[in-house]
């Protein structure tokens, strides 16, 4: 107890242990602890019926999801991390290649639609889920998240948190690709 | 312009910081007393600076100026001042700047009252206080930028989350940060001590009272957290095992082992290289704490909005500290020699046995927190580390602790005799028999683990009581020779005894408020009422009411007690607009016995509404004993030896230090 160590070799113990920690937590920066896996996958998406925004036409229910591909995004005008991603759903429309549906998240109507008038409108449809009860039989546990919907109107892949660059060429497109092919998507 | 200010003055305090950080450690080596000296106004100037950028910071929120990015999203106009005010630290980019602050407040503090400290060993502490500033100071002016415009400015900011907008929550993190960053002073002056390469009782004796500040402003912090989980978040539970919660638990524990081997090192030059080892953990504990809470490498109710390249910034930074400190400890550890031998049943071995068992503790936890993290890493597989992981493995450590941190103090330094103890812990030992009689007795249907919890909470109590007795030899010698006594016993004596004493009143809040709580669900219609224990619930209906920035409805119920009525409480749920959340403001009667605990939901459609109701025996014992914690070691702070004892080495140490820094010349 009195004198150190003696050997180098054991004076290097508490070094040790910590690079081996350092090692764990930089692994699990690229890890992403939230994901957790949901069960909805490769379920149909729950019945619902959701009314328009005040003042925008085109409301979200369970049919419209039917018949072909597409995104359902979970946004809130209060949300930050929403407009982090927002840019990147502008770009889809613009682009085209699958029409991205909004279920706006237990926000006042007034607020969302101001908030759409000012950073854009991306979405084809927007359902208003004033109360979060559509939310909750989705699952939704934060916003913003990302259901990636499948031609038969199942869900396919879940993102949580805002889409980003990253996210949209490794996981979303690669994903919707393989559904185009008929095959099934890996994410 | 204010925020161009404050963002300017950052960029001048990382500069003078880079200056700090260099010049005075190599002054230090090479003996030059000039470079030494720039330490002192190096520090100082760093001070003002970061201190003008916190003040520009808090103008921007005080006068609500959305043209700032940070205030836009997290103030709003509406807000009461307190929140404004708190604001400031209630998201990520501001809560760093606060570390920073309390950084460069520590460090002005040595730079103004270390006159004591020979001018090397304040130069060395100052140094390495600024290499840990210039990591934060970087990573706030590259990643975390609080004076960011946001232009057009937004008409009103988009407020602060409701949960946070509370007074137990807008001090709980100041306090945190005063407690973690504290411990960076035992950490600053441990690596001087390394490159110097000595260790001794006048080391210990400065070293104590940093640590001790820092213990107390984060005991006091982290009991205010759990203080505000119990009655905000309304689950009535004040402690869960959050990897969060684990982040600053775990550097109390090993800060708490940190404050028992410092004794050693200053009255027994013994345990130098643990404690020069603890030190350097406790601080690496409270980086590891801000990295978990910044990264979101674990999934926590706390953490704040997460960025990836954030986390690998703290991470280098954390690994270059720790990595780096360790490396040092590792080749210059051999240089500091041990002193006295002392008997595994005496002082010092009951404070090696309380450090062991805290720092297995502590190692307890880190496991837990991370093993989610560790298995996802290797198998992919997600999981999550409860609650019982932790009370089968955390309890089980403490209950040894426990026992022995009563009998510690009775021992004498060098050799002690066990029996001889616990002979003059007689009356502890009969008080401990009677409580576990008397629980007995009264709670014989009770689940049985509660009695012994409750005679391990008086064992404490008492046995910190009558070592305070032994002190004053109480009733053998004429009582107004005990009040001399009483006068001249050294104060950090009697703040052993005060927190000792809390961490038993902790214990029995533990115990009793889970052992024998009474929850009651139920649904109620206006006039029913429910039993909960010995006391009923009267449902007397709900009102809807207005506040500052959010709409409530508030539930009235009558609680009686053998038909009197003893209280009507009022708990709310309340609706906040910016941003849209619901919050539930718990009612809680604290009474002698126990707290009550009321918490309104939802209306059912039907006229009816959800209600939960509890009834915690003893809990508020929990955070009283806390206060008696961290007033003993503020007690303990003010004694006089703190003060006084260091100068008078000081001449010692400076030759010491000239002879140290001419060889180290050679």
């Amino acid at each position: 107890m009195e004198e150190a160590p003696r050997r180098l070799w054991t004076r290097l113990v508490p070094l040790a242990v910590a690079l081996i920690i350092g090692g764990f937590l930089f692994a699990g920066l690229s890890l992403r602890p939230k994901d957790i896996p949901s069960v909805l996958i490769g379920k149909a998406v729950p019945d619902f019926d959701l009314p328009a925004l005040p003042g925008r036409p085109k409301g979200l229910q369970t049919a419209d999801l039917k018949g072909q591909i597409s995104l359902v995004n979970v946004f809130a005008s209060w949300c930050v991390s929403c407009r982090a991603e927002h840019p990147l759903f502008m770009k889809l429309k613009a682009q085209g290649v699958v029409p991205v549906h909004g279920l706006n998240y237990k926000d006042e109507g007034p607020a969302a639609l101001a908030w759409l008038a000012r950073y854009g409108d991306p979405y084809d449809r927007v359902g208003h889920d004033l109360k979060g009860r559509v939310g909750i039989d989705w699952g939704v546990y934060g916003v913003p998240e990302t259901f990636l919907i499948n031609a038969e109107g199942r869900i396919a892949c879940k993102h949580i948190g805002p889409v980003m660059d990253r996210d949209l060429e490794e996981k979303l497109l690669p994903a919707i690709e393989a559904l185009r092919r008929g095959g099934v998507a890996q994410c | 312009m204010t925020a161009e200010l404050g963002h300017y003055a950052l960029v001048l305090a990382l500069s003078v910081a880079l200056v700090q950080a260099t010049i005075p450690l190599l002054g230090a080596w090479r003996g030059d007393s000039g470079w030494i000296g720039l330490a002192r106004p190096a520090a100082l100037v760093q001070c003002v600076l970061v201190m003008t950028a916190f003040g520009a910071l808090m103008y921007a929120y005080l006068t609500s100026d959305f043209s700032v990015l940070n205030v836009a999203a997290n103030s709003h106009s509406a807000k009461p001042l307190l929140y404004k005010i708190s604001g400031v630290w209630g998201n990520h980019e501001g809560s760093l700047l606060l570390w920073l602050l309390i950084l460069v407040l520590f460090g002005a503090a040595v730079a103004v009252f270390g006159g004591n400290l020979p001018a090397p060993f304040r130069a060395r502490v100052l140094a390495v206080q600024a290499m840990i500033a210039v990591g934060f100071l970087t990573f706030v002016l590259f990643t975390s930028n609080p004076f960011e415009r946001l232009l057009p400015a937004p008409i009103d900011g988009r407020g602060l989350n409701p949960l946070l907008q509370d007074p137990g929550l807008a001090f709980h993190p100041p306090f945190l940060y005063l407690g973690y960053v504290g411990f960076s002073m035992a950490f600053s002056f441990a690596v001087a001590a390394l490159i110097e390469g000595r260790v001794d009782a006048a080391w210990a004796r400065w070293v104590r009272p940093w640590t001790l500040a820092a213990w107390c402003f984060l005991t006091l912090g982290i009991a205010l957290g759990s203080w505000w989980a119990y009655y905000e978040l309304g689950w009535g539970g004040w402690w869960f095992w959050d990897p969060v919660e684990n982040a600053s638990f775990m550097p109390w524990l090993a800060g708490t082992a940190l404050l028992h081997s410092s004794i050693v090192v200053e009255k027994r030059d013994s345990l130098k290289n643990w404690t020069v080892l603890l030190a350097i953990l406790t601080f690496s504990l409270s980086l590891l704490g801000t990295f978990l809470v910044r990264s979101g490498v674990l999934t926590s109710v706390h953490a704040f909005a997460t960025d990836p390249a954030r986390g690998v910034f703290i991470l280098a930074f954390l690994i270059v500290v720790i990595a780096g400190s360790l490396t040092l400890y590792a080749v210059r550890a051999p240089a500091m020699k041990g002193g006295g031998l002392f008997s595994p049943v005496s002082r010092e071995g009951g404070l090696v046995l309380n450090n062991l068992l805290l720092a297995t503790a502590c190692a307890t936890v880190l496991l837990g927190t991370l093993y989610p993290l560790f298995l996802d890493a290797v198998t992919g597989e997600k999981i999550t580390v409860g609650p019982p992981f932790f009370n089968m493995t955390f309890g089980p450590l403490m209950v040894p602790l426990l026992i022995a941190m009563a009998v510690g103090p009775m021992l004498p330094w060098k050799r002690g005799d066990l029996l001889g103890a616990l002979q003059r812990l007689k009356f502890a030992i009969a008080a401990t028999v009677a409580a576990l009689l008397l629980t007995l007795v009264l709670a014989f249907d009770g689940p049985w683990l509660a009695i012994p919890g409750m005679a391990l909470g008086v064992w404490i109590i008492a046995a910190a009581l009558e070592e305070a007795a032994h002190r004053l030899r109480l009733f053998r010698v004429p009582i107004g020779e005990s009040m001399r006594r009483l006068l001249r016993s050294p104060r950090a004596a009697w703040g052993t005894t005060f927190a000792h004493a809390g961490a038993g009143m902790v214990i029995i809040g533990i115990v009793a408020s889970t052992a024998w709580q009474v929850e009651k669900l139920q649904v109620l219609r206006k006039g029913e009422s429910v039993a909960v224990g010995a006391y009923a619930f009267k449902f007397e209906g709900a009102t809807p009411v207005a506040g500052p920035n959010y709409a409530a409805v508030r539930g009235t119920f009558r609680v009686s007690r053998n038909g009197m009525e003893v209280a009507i409480m009022q708990p709310e749920s309340r609706n906040y607009q910016d941003p849209p959340m619901d919050t539930t403001e718990a009612a809680i009667r604290t009474g002698w016995g126990g707290d009550l605990y009321a918490v309104i939901g939802d209306p059912t459609g039907d006229g009816s509404w959800s209600t939960r109701f509890y009834n915690k025996p003893m809990i508020h014992w929990i955070w009283m004993g806390a206060l008696f914690m961290v007033f003993g070691g503020l007690f303990s702070l003010s004694d006089r030896r703190h003060r006084v004892g260091a100068p008078a080495r000081r001449d010692v140490l400076a030759k010491a230090a000239k002879t140290a820094a001419s060889m180290a010349g050679k």
